[in-house]
């Protein structure tokens, strides 16, 4: 017996719960947040889903910001619910991401392989500038270095490492290292 | 997709929000839009639409994405004749090509009989406008089974018959192309 993961390339998300998704802030309605995280509908976000949020501590979150949670309930029937903290209660890297940096999408399939335990791409870029990642499972990826031009550099390869071969990147690193 | 000289670009999007008054409570609303290469859609367009729509509908599992919308858009780019078997393949290839759950692949083949009973695959519209009748089927590549048929002109039954034989075995060479270009497309 057995079963098959058949992988196939996509650039569609679809909510699946305990995903990791980076989502950005539509609305406020009440208690709650509605995230655009790239599916057919906006997924819901309360307010007392952050790390030490009570009612009277509420998380200053603004519309056009950026989250990273993770989902709780993500099936076809039901609008999907975001959180920012996990089982047991601590925020573990989620939450509302910093100001600057830059959000890009890509494919599901490069995302898949960014998240490999010991990723090539990321380890190479990282000997180049020193930078913030992250990477949600929606195809979107937030980066940011140290000055605008680094940030826009690494976009760029990240985005083009679709295509690339292993060669072509080394070959790309090696020139911009060189510079 | 372009057999001969007819050709059509193909897009899906989906499954995407759906409009309240569209959706559906348990699948998704397919919704096909064809556009022709000069002037606005018309009567010839729409029932197009609708036999791709069913189609498409028939091979698409639509239980997996409830209350979304999934919008194929088709643009003729030249039209040579064959014209509906190109957009069902083009469909095909878009519906691939996006990562949307499907029961089996379908083709799209054209044949027309001549006056003189002899049986044309593929014919250029020069063909079609001699020919007694045009018949276009849509086959699906699990067992080659028929999903849709349109007629155009008379036939009769045994004749129909040989053509939906001699469209099937068709089918297996634009099936074949289906791989190829999926397999080079993800090659590198």
């Amino acid at each position: 017996g057995g079963a098959y993961w058949v992988d196939s390339q996509q650039k569609r998300y679809v909510p699946v719960k305990g995903d990791h998704v980076i989502g950005i802030v539509t609305a406020k309605a009440g208690d709650v947040f509605r995230l655009d995280v790239g599916g057919s509908e906006p997924a819901s976000l309360s307010y007392l889903a952050f790390e030490g949020a009570t009612k009277r501590n509420r998380p200053n979150v603004q519309v056009g910001d950026l989250i990273y949670g993770q989902f709780v309930v993500a099936n076809k029937d039901m609008e999907p619910e975001m959180v920012c903290i996990d089982s047991s209660g601590k925020s573990s890297g989620m939450g509302i991401i910093g100001q600057d940096g830059f959000l890009f999408k890509v494919s599901l399939g490069l995302i898949r392989k960014l998240l490999a335990p010991k990723c090539e791409i990321i380890q190479e870029l990282s000997q180049l500038y020193p930078f913030e990642l992250v990477l949600g499972m929606n195809g979107r990826i937030w980066v940011k270095a140290k000055t605008v031009q680094q940030t826009l550099i690494i976009v760029n390869i990240l985005e083009a490492c679709e295509y690339m071969t292993a060669e072509q990147r080394k070959q790309a690193l090696a020139k911009l290292s060189g510079n | 997709v372009c057999p001969g000289d007819t050709s059509v670009l193909a897009g899906v999007y989906g499954p995407a929000e759906a409009k309240i008054s569209k959706e559906l409570p348990d699948r998704a609303a397919l919704e096909v839009l064809l556009r022709p290469k000069v002037g606005l859609p018309g009567v010839l367009e729409r029932s197009r639409e609708q036999l791709l729509r069913q189609t498409c509908e028939a091979v698409v599992l639509g239980v997996l994405h409830p209350r979304t919308a999934v919008s194929l858009v088709l643009q003729v780019l030249s039209d040579a004749g064959s014209l509906l078997s190109c957009c069902l393949n083009a469909a095909c290839m878009a519906l691939l090509d996006a990562g949307l759950p499907l029961t089996a692949l379908f083709c799209g083949v054209t044949c027309t009989l001549q006056p003189d009973g002899a049986i044309l695959l593929d014919p250029t519209a020069r063909q079609e406008q001699e020919a007694r009748a045009t018949l276009t089927f849509a086959i699906a590549s699990t067992g080659r089974k028929v999903l849709m048929s349109t007629t155009k002109g008379s036939c009769s039954v045994e004749e129909m018959q040989h053509c939906l034989a001699t469209a099937q075995r068709a089918a297996d060479t634009i099936f074949q192309f289906y791989r190829d270009s999926v397999s080079r497309r993800y090659s590198k």
